[in-house]
C-alpha cells in the first residue's frame, strides 16, 4: 500500500482485500471490554477538518484512539483557518508538531493531494472526503459492510442512487467496487450525472425502477434540497418520486438485498423512514464498520511497515 | 546610436544574408560604417520583433506580481518588440488617464512598446461604456478595448461597443465566456472533471459566446478579435465567421497548444487558467487552425501571480500562467518542429498580423530596407531546459517549467537599440 489514502484508485485490489481483512480482525475489538490495542503507542494522528463534519471526525478519532495514537482534532472554525492562514502554513504547523498521519478533510477538490505531494508535510496522508472528489474510506467501509452481507463482490450488483454529480461518495465506491469485482449501476437525473461518466467503470441509467429488480445492494445518497435552486431537479417532492426509495420500490428489491446510505439522511426525501429502520437497512453496522476500517486504514499506513495483520500478541490484547 | 551589422542571417528561415541596423531602421548592409558592432548570426533565425496582443503586467495595482518594467523585461527576453498591456488593474485601465499612465511606463522602461488595452465597460462591471474615444484619443493611442477575464455578455453593450469603435478603427476584444454556464467552473468539463470532482468550464460556453459575437460583428460590420481561443468548436465558428467575409480575427495562447487537462490530475494550481487547459483533440484542432490561418495569431496572455496565489489548494488558487519568455519556444515546438508553420509563418502569426490587429503601424513590417529595425534572432538549435527561476518576471508559475523546448532569443532590437544581445537581458 502506498503511504498515502487519496483516492479509491490508489487501491490495487490486494491492497483494498489487505485492508479489509486487516479491519475484521480490528472488529473483533469492538466486542470485548477494552477495546484498545498499543500498535500506536506514541504516534500522533491529526484530524484536521475545514469542513463541518461530526460523524467522519468521531469515526477517526475513535479509530485512532483504539490504535493508542495520541488525536489531535484541528477544526477550521474558532482555528486560525477562519481568520485566513493557507492550508500551506496550517500544514506547516501540524508538521513542526510532528503528526505522523494528517486525517484531512476539506471542502476543495484535490486538498489532500496538494497536502501529500506539495512537500509541506511528511506525514502520512488521509483523505476524509475533498470537495466534490473523493471520500475511499467512506468506499472502504461501504465495501466492508456489502462484503459482510454479500460475500465476495464478485459479480454482485451494486446500485448507486442520487446525486452522483455532487457525490464524492460515489465516485470512491464507483472506484473501489469496481476494482473488488462489483457491477456498480448510478442511477440518477441526467443533471447530476457528471460529463464524461461513460468513462467510469460502471453502468448508468436515469430509471431506478429498473434497476432495482437485479440489485444486491442498494445505496442511497444524501441529496442537498438547494439543488433544486440550480435547477438539477424541479422540486424535492418530483425528486422523491421519481429517485427516492420509499415502501413500493423496497418491496420491489430482491428479499437478500441491502439498503445502504452514507449519512446523513434527509428522511422522506432520497429515503423513507420506514425504509432506513427495516432489518435490511445497514446504515447503523455502516457507522460501527467505519472505526474498524478507518483503524485498519491507519495501522497499516502508520504502523504497517511490519506488514499485514496485527500481530497475534496484539490480537489477542 | 550603435549601429548593428547583423551577420550571416537567416531572415524568415530563408538564404543565409546580412542585416544593418542603423538609426532605427533596416538598411543596405553595403553602407555599414566602419564602426558598426557586427553581431555573428550564423545559423540564427530573423524575424521581425514579436507583438503580443494579450499580456497581463498587472501595473498599477499588482506590482507584487509583475511591474510594466518586469513585464516589459520578459517580454523582451522572450523576443518582442511590443506587448499589448490588459486592461484589468487596478485601478482599471478604464480612462484616458490610466492607459497614459501605463504607456508612459513603458517608455520609461523601454524594453518595448507598451500599448494599452482600453477597458470596454466602466470597471469592468459590463453595465456602462469607458469612455473609449478618449482612450483612443489619449497619448496612449488606445486601440484594442477588452474587460478580459470578464466577458461583455450583455448583447445590447456589446453591440454597441462594436459599433463604436468604429468611429477609430478600434477593435472590441471579447474574453468569450457564458457567465451563468461557468459559474464557479474549475477546469475543463470532460471526463477529467468528472473523476476530479472539479466543476466544469463547458466548451459551450465559450462557442455559445464567440457564434453570438460573430453575428453582432457581422451584423454592425465592425472588427471583433477572440481572445484565446481554447476549443475545436470555437476554431470551427470562427473558421465560418471568416468564410462570411467578416471582420473576425482570433489568437491561441502558446499554453492552449501544448497543454491538455490531464495535467489538472496533479491538482496542481500552476495548470490553473482561464479559459482551461482543453483536451489534446482541441490542442490537434487549434495547431491546424493556426496553421491554416483560421487563428491569426498566437498571444500570450502572460498572467502574473505572485506564489501565494498558486501555492495552495486548486479551487482557492488565481487562474493564469506566465507566457512571454516560452511563447517562440512553445510555438517552435508545437507548429515549427510539427511542419505545421515556416518561420515566415511564424513571423505572420507572432508579429505581421498581431500589429495589423492592434493598429500597431511601426511594428509587424517585413525585415527589408527602410522598415522599423524591429528584430529578433533566435537560436532554432538549442534545446533548453525551462527554469521558472531565471525569468524576468516577478512571478514564477510557469506551467513549462522542467520541459525540455527547442529555441532561444539570442537578440531582440527595438528600432534599432538591442534589449537582448548575446542572449543576455542588456
Amino acid at each position: 500500500m502506498r503511504r498515502h489514502l487519496l483516492s479509491s484508485a490508489d487501491l490495487t485490489r490486494d491492497d483494498a482485500l489487505e485492508i479489509l481483512d486487516t479491519a475484521a480482525e480490528l472488529l473483533s475489538l469492538a466486542d470485548r471490554p477494552i477495546k484498545k490495542l498499543p500498535t500506536l503507542r506514541g504516534r500522533t494522528v491529526v484530524n484536521l477538518f475545514f469542513e463541518d463534519s461530526t460523524r467522519t471526525r468521531i469515526s477517526f478519532e475513535a479509530a485512532a484512539k483504539r490504535l493508542s495514537a495520541d488525536v489531535i482534532n484541528f477544526a477550521a472554525k474558532g482555528s486560525s483557518v477562519s481568520k485566513g492562514e493557507s492550508l500551506k502554513d496550517t500544514a506547516l504547523t501540524l508538521e513542526a508538531m510532528g503528526a505522523d498521519a494528517v486525517v484531512i478533510r476539506h471542502g476543495s477538490s484535490g486538498a489532500p493531494h496538494r497536502l501529500a505531494t506539495s512537500g509541506w508535510v511528511r506525514s502520512c496522508v488521509v483523505n476524509a472526503g475533498d470537495g466534490t472528489h473523493e471520500h475511499p474510506t467512506q468506499a472502504l467501509l461501504d465495501a466492508f459492510t456489502l462484503r459482510r452481507h454479500l460475500g465476495d463482490l464478485e459479480g454482485r450488483r451494486v446500485t448507486i442512487v442520487g446525486d452522483v454529480l455532487h457525490s464524492r461518495v460515489a465516485r470512491s465506491n464507483a472506484l473501489l467496487l469496481s476494482t473488488l469485482g462489483a457491477e456498480v449501476t448510478l442511477v440518477a437525473p441526467p443533471t447530476l450525472l457528471p460529463v464524461g461518466v461513460s468513462t467510469w467503470p460502471v453502468q448508468t441509467s436515469y430509471d431506478l425502477d429498473g434497476a432495482l429488480d437485479k440489485s444486491d445492494a442498494v445505496m442511497m445518497l444524501r441529496v442537498q434540497s438547494e439543488r433544486m435552486n440550480d435547477a438539477f431537479f424541479p422540486s424535492a417532492r418530483e425528486y422523491s418520486r421519481r429517485y427516492g426509495l420509499d415502501d413500493r420500490r423496497f418491496a420491489r428489491l430482491p428479499d437478500h438485498a441491502i439498503v445502504m446510505h452514507p449519512g446523513p439522511m434527509n428522511r422522506g426525501m432520497e429515503i423513507s423512514a420506514t425504509v432506513a429502520d427495516s432489518a435490511r437497512s445497514v446504515i447503523v453496522e455502516q457507522v460501527t464498520n467505519g472505526v474498524a476500517v478507518r483503524m485498519a486504514v491507519l495501522y497499516l499506513l502508520l504502523g504497517g511497515s511490519t506488514g499485514g495483520q496485527p500481530t497475534a500478541e496484539e490480537a489477542a490484547l | 546610436m550603435t549601429t548593428y551589422l547583423v551577420t550571416g542571417v537567416s531572415v524568415l528561415g530563408g538564404t543565409p544574408c546580412d542585416l544593418l541596423l542603423r538609426d532605427g531602421r533596416v538598411l543596405d548592409p553595403a553602407d555599414a560604417p566602419r564602426d558598426a558592432v557586427t553581431v555573428d548570426a550564423e545559423g540564427l533565425v530573423a524575424l521581425p520583433g514579436l507583438v503580443d496582443l494579450h499580456t497581463h503586467l498587472r501595473e498599477p495595482g499588482r506590482e507584487d506580481a509583475e511591474t510594466v518594467e518586469s513585464g516589459s523585461r520578459a517580454a523582451a527576453a522572450g523576443g518582442f518588440t511590443a506587448v499589448h498591456a490588459m486592461a484589468n488593474t487596478e485601478p482599471v485601465a478604464d480612462t484616458a488617464g490610466v492607459v497614459e499612465q501605463v504607456h508612459n511606463l513603458g517608455q520609461t522602461a523601454g524594453y518595448c512598446d507598451v500599448r494599452p488595452v482600453g477597458a470596454v465597460t466602466v470597471g469592468l462591471d459590463g453595465r456602462r461604456l469607458a469612455e473609449l474615444g478618449a482612450m483612443a484619443d489619449s497619448a496612449a493611442r488606445v486601440r484594442v478595448f477588452s474587460d478580459d477575464g470578464i466577458c461583455v455578455s450583455d448583447a445590447v453593450l456589446m453591440r454597441r461597443a462594436l459599433e463604436y469603435v468604429k468611429a477609430f478603427d478600434g477593435v472590441v476584444a471579447q474574453h468569450p465566456q457564458e457567465p451563468r454556464l461557468t459559474e464557479g467552473a474549475q477546469m475543463n468539463e470532460g471526463a477529467m472533471s468528472g473523476v476530479l470532482g472539479l466543476v466544469g468550464w463547458p466548451a459551450v460556453a465559450e462557442e455559445a459566446m464567440i457564434a453570438r459575437d460573430c453575428l453582432l460583428a457581422g451584423h454592425v460590420g465592425s472588427r471583433l478579435h477572440v481572445c484565446h481561443v481554447s476549443t475545436s468548436g470555437s476554431v470551427e465558428l470562427i473558421r465560418w465567421a471568416k468564410s462570411k467575409g467578416w471582420a473576425v480575427t482570433a489568437e491561441v495562447t502558446p499554453h492552449h497548444l501544448l497543454l491538455t487537462d490531464e495535467l489538472v490530475a496533479t491538482y496542481d494550481p500552476i495548470y490553473k487558467v482561464n479559459p482551461p487547459l482543453r483536451t489534446s483533440e482541441d490542442v490537434a484542432a487549434l495547431r491546424a487552425g493556426l496553421a491554416d490561418g483560421t487563428i491569426d495569431c498566437v498571444a500570450t496572455d502572460h498572467a502574473p501571480h505572485p506564489t501565494e496565489d498558486k501555492e495552495c489548494e486548486w479551487g482557492a488558487a488565481a487562474m493564469g500562467m506566465l507566457g512571454l519568455e516560452t511563447a517562440l519556444s512553445v510555438v517552435q515546438h508545437t507548429m515549427v518542429d510539427t511542419g505545421l508553420l515556416d518561420w515566415a509563418a511564424v513571423a505572420d502569426r507572432m508579429s505581421v498580423r498581431p500589429a495589423s490587429i492592434g493598429r500597431v503601424f511601426d511594428q509587424g513590417q517585413p525585415l527589408q530596407l527602410g522598415s522599423p529595425a524591429n528584430v529578433v534572432l533566435i537560436d532554432p538549435t538549442v534545446v533548453r531546459t525551462i527554469e521558472p527561476m531565471e525569468s524576468q518576471s516577478l512571478s514564477r508559475n510557469n506551467p513549462f517549467r522542467g520541459m525540455e523546448l527547442p529555441g532561444r532569443v539570442v537578440a531582440t532590437f527595438l528600432r534599432g537599440r538591442p534589449t537582448v544581445l548575446d542572449g543576455t537581458l542588456l
